[in-house]
């Protein structure tokens, strides 16, 4: 029953391409969402539930893209041992910035989470003979899962779709286990959560190093999915981006996370028509949701939907 | 090779300078407002291209540079109004959002008015470089410092000397005793975004013609400026001069000396050393968190 709401939602995106057989909108941006959720729901987990923001996430998603991408067309290793590096070469990078990087609260940590985002993103630009530069690099091959190669819009839909069911699924997990409950300690009053015998330093490294192997993770099936990796795609306005999806759901809520990533990429392929008005609507959104839904769009609601029926049941039993 | 870093000296001392403007600015807006504007660099940008359309409408320099910055501050006061005080006793996290909507915000206009393209703006006198021993200088250079310079002085003076000055300090050390001593803090804290954007804009217009303007050029100005606040202690405003100057150095000699495709990568790199070393910052003074 606790998670009533994963399977339902597990339903409706297995059903989606049923219902619209080989839709663009359905297979292309549906992927692009997935992609999303699995991003937004690991920073979430160090956001909403630890309380620590990052503005340097692009990072971690370009480590495993440009792991993907270096190592399969440069060393054709086969895409799930490249997949594998990236998530290691990520998770290595995670936990050793996490003791110093945690240690700052606030605005310095947006500080040190923004410096590394932006000292990573020169890194893939200049480091031409490995990366390609700000060119990028092409001619990734398509993914082999054991035997079966990932082809076309709807197996990629697929795919995608089935990893990002994963990770809300390891999401909901994490959050009800003891971990889950220490980074929420954390995130009420550090102090307190040490006072109360939680060793704050490791909840919080970990969660780290988890958000960064999500990212990584989908850094990966992205540089398989596009066959192309270049910086434009993990530089500090995609870490803003990130950082939007969260908040626009709802901080510390796996499904607000998820909602948010759906709902800004909804919002991007929407603005594609207003292109010139797409940087200012984003911008004039994302300071509307945070000054009058300061909880997020998906929380804020299902809180505001929760009110109403308490409310009207009142009223029919008076009546 | 000494005439070499003295070349650099000077390059990384007149950047320095913007940021130590742009950083001033920060610590401004923090001390007032517990708020960190990553909307600062957008401060910078507006002044200048607001001053290149004026001037391209037909107003001599003075005019534009003088009707560039007001309108800047006009735009502070209107951040402060709509954006900050509705969100009054907000977490970090959501001011942080709320100012980084607000930076995007301010692009997207810019965008629209002036679209994709670097603009200049004339140099102040002329383009003929000095010669000081073997190392040039731009005359545009002596204006930033010399700005630079007038600036730090006035806002210094403003800070310590007068009783407005006084009293926006003291709402920075503490908000409630500043108003229980009849300080009007909401007014203060318009004066604080008022003053910083105006001193954002007055950098921009100060450097735009040595490194041309475009709409996305506050981004990087701002987190340079966010920077120097940090290198210098945050809420500490000599200390971000200081820091900005320090940090403009430092990008010069590692794009002159190591690669100037790494000369942000580097910077960034000194911050986040300052951050893990000397979390509160090199000028700063050590503060308990209250839990």
């Amino acid at each position: 029953m606790r998670l009533a709401g994963f399977y339902a939602f597990a339903a409706f995106v297995a059903l989606l391409p049923v219902l619209f057989r080989d839709n663009y909108f359905v297979t292309v941006v549906g992927a692009s969402a997935g992609l999303h959720v699995i991003l937004a729901v690991g920073l979430n987990l160090l956001m909403g539930y630890a309380g620590q923001i990052s503005l340097g996430h692009a990072a971690f998603f370009g480590m495993g893209a440009y792991a993907s991408a270096i190592l399969t067309t440069r060393f054709a290793w086969p895409g799930l041992l490249a997949m594998a590096a990236g998530l290691l070469v990520a998770g290595a990078v995670a936990w050793l910035l996490a003791r110093p990087i945690l240690r700052l609260r606030g605005h310095y940590l947006a500080m040190a989470t923004l410096g590394f985002g932006i000292i990573i993103h020169v890194i893939m630009v200049q480091a031409m003979r490995w990366t390609g530069g700000p060119d990028g690099l092409a001619g990734i091959p398509p993914l082999n899962l054991f035997g079966w190669t990932v082809e076309g819009d709807q197996q990629w839909y697929g795919v995608i779709a089935a990893a990002m069911l994963l990770a809300i699924w390891l999401s909901l997990n994490l959050v009800d286990s003891q971990v889950g409950r220490a980074l929420r300690a954390v995130h009420g009053s550090e102090f307190a959560a040490q006072m109360m015998g939680v060793d704050t330093g490791r909840a919080k490294t970990q969660v780290f190093v988890v958000s960064a192997l999500f990212a990584a993770f989908a850094g990966s099936l992205f540089a398989h999915q596009q066959a192309f990796v270049s910086p434009d795609s993990f530089n500090l306005i995609v870490s803003v981006e990130l950082v939007t999806m969260v908040v626009l759901g709802g901080m510390a809520s796996t499904f607000g996370a998820a909602c948010g990533a759906i709902a800004l990429t909804l919002l991007h392929q929407g603005l594609v028509v207003f292109e010139d008005y797409e940087m200012l609507i984003h911008g004039a959104l994302l300071m509307a949701v945070m000054i009058f839904l300061p909880q997020g769009l998906f929380v804020g609601l299902s809180q505001g939907a929760q009110r109403l029926w308490v409310l009207a049941k009142r009223r029919w039993r008076s009546s | 090779m000494p005439e070499q870093l003295f070349q650099f000296l000077v390059t990384g001392v007149t950047v320095g300078s913007i940021y130590a403007l742009v950083g001033l600015g920060f610590a401004l807006i923090y001390n007032a407002s517990d708020v960190v504007n990553f909307a600062q660099g957008e401060f910078v940008m507006l002044g200048a291209m607001t001053a290149i359309a004026l001037l391209g409408a037909g107003l001599p320099l003075p005019l534009a540079a003088v009707a560039a910055t007001l309108l800047t501050v006009l735009i502070g006061l209107l951040l402060e109004r709509f954006a900050i005080e509705p969100a009054f006793g907000a977490s970090v996290v959501t001011t942080i959002i709320i100012t980084i909507g607000a930076a995007i915000l301010v692009r997207g206009i810019a965008l629209l008015l002036w679209g994709k393209d670097f603009h200049a703006l004339p140099s102040f006198s002329g383009d003929a470089p000095l010669h000081l021993g073997s190392a040039t200088l731009l005359p545009q250079s002596l204006w930033v410092l010399g700005g630079a310079v007038v600036l730090v002085t006035l806002v210094h003076t403003f800070l310590n000397h007068t009783l407005l000055g006084k009293a926006l300090l003291a709402c920075s050390f503490n908000r409630a005793a500043a108003q229980l001593v009849g300080i009007n803090v909401r007014v203060m804290l318009r004066l604080a975004y008022g003053l910083s954007a105006g001193l954002g804009a007055l950098a921009g217009i100060l450097i735009a013609p040595i490194t041309f303007s475009s709409y996305e050029a506050g981004v990087m100005l701002g987190l340079k400026g966010f920077s120097a606040a940090i290198v210098g202690g945050i809420g500490n405003p000599m200390g971000a001069v200081a820091g900005g100057l320090l940090l403009g150095v430092l990008e010069a000699l590692g794009a002159g000396l190591i690669s100037s495709g790494y000369k942000d990568a580097i910077a960034f790199l000194f911050v986040l050393m300052v951050l893990f070393f000397e979390p509160t910052g090199l000028f700063g003074h050590k503060v308990a968190e209250r839990v």
